[in-house]
């Protein structure tokens, strides 16, 4: 238990870390350390495919988008003077989260709600219906197959959406209007 | 040391809180969305971290099971899994975004682009 | 994107050297990680991203024009599309032989197991294609986005 505990520390770190700093190139590369963490975590907590899945999209893709993002828009940040409002909102915000979670089962307690429910199911009936090993495939892919096939149209929509957003023609004020329209040309021809 | 149990929530509630404040505070459009992402963290990790059984292993039968192996929830597991790359998904739908405000606009903090709309309007 | 200078990045060695060495093993193991994942750890999501990785590197260092003459445009934009439609098309196969939507165990006459390994098999297949087209789409569309 204390490895997570520190691994969480050095998370919470990371995150501080990142949020302080103006240079973004930085906060997008210190994200991918922010992500390597998170997967170490997930795998000392079981979630192997979970981590897999951290370590992949984190380092692979997300700071890779990112960097690119940031070649287009600027990467520095204007010092801004820290404001009292938003500070005072996170405060309330958290304590009342944490006392909500004061009756919440504690950490890997194996008579907690969540485990009580289709979990067991899940793990009996893999290795009878399917006799594949990895359970969590086989709720991925066939007992929660909605689920997955509506995360997959949620992921084809978001790169129908990048490509609506980003593939168009570029319009700039001054182009705009420079070619006379149909009507026009008509009305011109009249 | 029941306190000591629910460590993990009041990490997860840390780690939210801090993507939570950048969201809030920072003006940056591409520093939100990364605050956004410490934010998704924070959730995944919440359902991961619930999901873990004591003494338990990583979901996966090993050959020659008999029965007698405890293995942690997969459920959460599977529902994060998805939620990751879903996460990667929009956070390109999001920075797609800043990148035409910045064409529109020519600036990416938000103060500006409100000081613009409102000389605009 | 930072691939704007792509004549300087192509010329270091050392960065061409160890990414031609490296992109096959990228996409190798995201094949394994496919086709692997009923056993062990992995499955299509993170398949399709590890194999967008391997090419997303490639177009980095080699620049985009290399990149669209390996994976045209074209195949991209169709392979997102495809990929859902494999999934679905497995679901209603599934109706047409008589079971229910996503009911993998109608595949196969013979024995329904069989039948569940080939059905997680094919979908694991269509999200993988989904995930790595819909991100090597977006790397297009953001790189391309750079330079015009």
């Amino acid at each position: 238990m204390w490895i997570e505990i520190l691994l969480f520390g050095l998370l919470l770190i990371t995150a501080v870390t990142i949020v302080g700093l103006n240079d973004l190139f930085a906060a997008a590369m210190l994200s991918g350390i922010f992500s390597l963490l998170c997967a170490s975590l997930f795998t000392l907590m079981d979630a192997v495919d979970v981590a897999f899945t951290e370590a992949a999209v984190g380092a692979g893709i997300s700071t890779v988008l990112m960097i690119g993002a940031l070649a287009l828009t600027g990467s520095r940040e204007y010092q801004q003077p820290t404001r009292l409002g938003p500070f005072v909102v996170v405060l309330l915000t958290g304590a009342m989260l944490i006392y909500g979670t004061l009756d919440m089962p504690a950490y890997g307690d194996p008579a907690a709600p969540i485990h009580q429910h289709v979990a067991p199911e899940y793990v009996a009936g893999t290795d009878a219906e399917f006799g594949i090993p990895n359970i969590v495939t086989a709720v991925l892919a066939s007992y929660r197959g909605f689920d997955t096939l509506g995360e997959t149209a949620v992921i084809f929509t978001a790169g129908v959406g990048v490509m609506a957003l980003l593939l168009g023609r570029r319009k700039r004020e001054d182009e705009i209007q420079i070619e006379p329209s149909e009507d026009e040309l008509k009305g011109g021809d009249a | 040391m029941e306190a000591l149990g629910i460590w993990n929530y009041w990490g997860v509630v840390l780690l939210m809180m801090i993507g939570l404040y950048t969201v809030i505070a920072r003006d940056h459009l591409v520093k939100k969305l990364i605050g956004l992402g410490i934010f998704q963290v924070a959730v995944i990790l919440f359902y991961v971290s619930m999901g873990k059984v004591t003494g338990g292993t990583a979901p996966i039968i090993p050959e020659g099971a008999d029965g007698s192996e405890v293995y942690s929830n997969p459920l959460p597991h599977v529902l994060m899994l998805t939620a990751i790359v879903v996460g990667v998904a929009t956070l390109a739908v999001g920075l797609a975004l800043v990148i035409r405000i910045r064409e529109a606009y020519g600036t990416v903090e938000e103060d500006e682009l409100q000081r613009q709309n409102r000389a605009g309007s | 994107m930072s691939i704007k200078p792509p004549m300087r990045m192509r010329e270091k060695v050392l960065l061409r050297v160890a990414s031609k060495a490296f992109i096959p093993l990228i996409l190798l193991f995201a094949l394994y990680v496919q086709f692997h994942g009923d056993f062990g750890p992995g499955g299509g999501f993170q398949a399709g991203v590890i194999f967008a990785a391997g090419f997303v590197l490639f177009g980095l260092i080699f620049g985009l024009e290399a990149l669209q003459q390996v994976v045209p445009w074209s195949i991209v934009e169709r392979a997102v599309a495809l990929g859902l439609l494999v999934y679905g098309g497995v679901g209603v196969s599934c109706i047409l032989r008589g079971g229910r939507f996503l009911d993998y165990g109608v595949l196969d006459h013979h024995s329904p197991m069989h039948g569940q390994h080939l059905g997680i098999l094919i979908i694991e297949l269509g999200v993988g294609l989904t995930v790595a087209a819909t991100m090597l789409a977006i790397f297009y569309a953001m790189a391309g986005r750079g330079r015009a």
